[in-house]
């Protein structure tokens, strides 16, 4: 008895790291195993992937329709707002292909999938996030590219090496704290299985909110984004930064540099509410 | 080096050696929350495994049955560690299945009759492949094993085929196929034979006797079909409301279930039903056929003797009782009680 006791002590201390590990691996296999099998029909693939393209391209069209009326959005240029558009697509599109099927979560417990999934050897979370993952929402992180692209192109960047650093650091930051609320939506759809909507309303609703400038928005729901689900640190922060223009809120600058911070801070929180949901899960079977 | 591990762990069983499968006192207790109105809520305690104990050795092939609700799947997925029991101690090859999942999982194959462990959109090879590598089975172990089951369970036509694609009766094999690539200790099936014909219930019956016998699997498997057991199983335990009523060998079930033997007598004409000695009784006259019922537990042959000996007899049969009728007898008897 003390014996097996011990052994499972030290495995239970073995495991954080193990299990990290053991993720990755297994997200790799079951990820490699969908590419290979998308890439059996190429032909298939490029449509896909063109479709979500042109369906994520049809935004930013609605975008350039508002701006053959106006020539400011809540002060903002059409290269910023472009700015804020690609920032913002790249990022949700990078989340989005890494983890987007996260949202199929409450489906599978209702029909009871998610069981098979716990008779395998390897985390629940990385199976999930795997789970039909998808190289055509790539065409989504291409489209906010081009934008990205057009928006430096036409906007006048007073350009430092602090604004420099801060692109990828905040395309990274911004990617990793959508993936976090994707990972969030996925552990409440463990108790209420019909919220894949409510989900959604975070991460799609959140990804066309930073499309567009923070002054356009009552300052409450920008509080909301900043300060609740910290997504205006996604773009809007840092956009602010590089553009010389002033932060909402009366924030500090050194905001503009958090994205990686809040990024790594928001991970923890969503991955403590994936145990608790899994935990649940496991407890009730339903 | 993950080949070297799964094998160090099939040389320690640790304490369970004897008893592969053990459990003491298993509870499962689920809070039912039913709508009774808008947000109103009615919370009510289920206990759906209430105290159960059995232990399983290496080997062995064990029916585990009962009515609908009676706790088997949720017994079978405390066995698999999807669910945490409430209480109790339950042991599998001596490693708590809650606890530590991911290691239990490669000992353990499941086959969950109503939905596929498969990767449905793909091909049946994709998701043997993707367990290969998951499983981390050495390449040779997975070639022979894969090998055997497409032979025995005749899937070579079917390896490219989409899972959806397949019958229900392909899938099934498919799904056994899959859990046994990694050579598990214990093999657990919830409804293998649920909704499959006649011939594929013979083809993974079969099959799942062959296991047993070469490779000395241990076995449990939850059913309707009593079939399955009576040509599966040399055990079978019995649970309803969460508790186990019946563990013993199938015949034995028949007396724990007082169930009766039909006695089928031609006689050479139509004659009054037979004196029959207590405690055996004419049920049915038609004819000269008579049928006459007496306890499972008792012999036939001193029965047999008499009617011979008193009346003109042409031919005779036993019938056995039927074991649905028996198992059906044996809740009412526990529900009335």
């Amino acid at each position: 008895m003390a014996e097996t006791a011990e052994a499972s002590e030290a495995a239970g201390r073995a495991e954080p790291r193990g299990r990290v590990v053991e993720g990755l691996r297994a997200y790799r296999l079951i990820a490699a195993m969908w590419i290979r099998s998308t890439m059996a029909y190429r032909t298939s693939f490029v449509l896909t992937t063109f479709g979500n393209f042109a369906m994520t391209a049809l935004d930013f069209v609605a975008i350039l329709l508002m701006f053959s009326r106006v020539d400011a959005l809540g002060g903002w240029s059409l290269g910023e707002v472009a700015l804020l558009y690609g920032l913002s697509g790249i990022s949700f599109g990078l989340a989005d292909l890494a983890i987007g099927s996260m949202d199929r979560l409450g489906r599978r417990v209702r029909d009871g999938t998610l069981d098979t999934l716990l008779v395998r050897p390897a985390p629940m979370l990385a199976q999930v996030a795997a789970d039909r993952f998808a190289l055509r929402r790539l065409g989504r992180v291409t489209q906010g590219l081009l934008v990205l692209g057009y928006a430096l192109v036409v906007v006048d960047v007073d350009w430092t090496v602090a604004k420099l650093l801060l692109m990828p650091v905040m395309l990274l930051g911004g990617a990793g704290i959508f993936a976090a609320v994707f990972v969030a939506a996925g552990a409440f759809q463990f108790v209420a299985q019909d919220a894949s909507e409510v989900a959604n309303a975070f991460t799609y609703g959140g990804m066309t909110m930073l499309q567009y400038p923070p002054t356009v928005f009552a300052l409450d729901l920008v509080r909301g984004v900043t300060f609740v689900v910290p997504l205006a640190f996604v773009n809007w922060l840092p956009a602010c930064f590089v553009l010389d223009r002033p932060y909402p809120l009366d924030l500090p600058g050194w905001v503009a540099f958090a994205p990686p911070l809040v990024a790594v801070a928001c991970g923890a929180l969503a991955g403590l509410a994936w145990r608790a949901g899994l935990r649940s899960y496991r407890s009730t079977g339903s | 080096m993950g080949g070297s591990g799964t094998m160090a762990g099939a040389d320690t069983a640790g304490p369970g050696a004897a008893a592969f499968i053990e459990l003491d006192g298993v509870e499962k207790v689920f809070d039912v929350r039913k709508k009774t109105g808008f947000l109103k809520r009615e919370r009510r305690r289920v206990r759906a495994v209430d105290g159960l104990s059995f232990t399983v050795a290496r080997g062995e092939m064990v029916g585990y049955i009962g009515p609908n609700g009676a706790g088997k799947s949720t017994t079978i997925k405390m066995l698999t560690g999807i669910l945490t029991p409430s209480g109790g101690r339950l042991r599998v090859a001596g490693i708590d299945p809650s606890r530590e999942r991911t290691r239990l999982a490669q000992r353990i194959g499941v086959v969950f009759g109503q939905r596929t462990t498969l990767w449905w959109d793909l091909p049946l090879i994709d998701s043997y492949r993707l367990m290969h590598r998951m499983y981390r089975i050495p390449d040779v172990r997975y070639r022979e094993n894969l090998e055997r089951c497409v032979e025995l369970l005749q899937l070579g036509e079917l390896l490219d085929v989409p899972v959806r694609q397949l019958s229900l009766g392909q899938r099934m094999r498919g799904d056994i196929a899959a859990a046994l690539l990694h050579d598990p200790d214990v093999l657990y099936l919830d409804e293998p034979t649920i909704g499959l014909d006649v011939v594929s219930k013979a083809k993974v019956r079969g099959f799942l006797r062959d296991l047993n016998a070469e490779r000395g699997t241990t076995v449990l498997l939850t059913t309707h079909d009593l079939q399955d057991i009576e040509q599966l199983c040399s055990r079978v335990m019995v649970i309803d409301h969460g508790r186990l009523v019946y563990d013993g060998p199938l015949a034995g079930l028949h007396e724990a279930g007082e169930s009766e033997r039909t006695l089928v007598v031609d006689l050479e004409r139509e004659l009054p039903p037979i004196e029959a000695p207590e405690p055996a009784r004419v049920m049915r006259v038609e004819g000269p056929r008579q049928w006459l019922a007496f306890p499972a537990s008792a012999s036939a042959a001193g029965l047999v003797a008499r009617i011979a000996a008193e009346y003109p007899l042409v031919d005779l049969s036993v019938r056995e009782p039927d074991i649905e009728s028996v198992i059906a007898r044996m809740y009412a008897e526990r529900t009335s009680a």
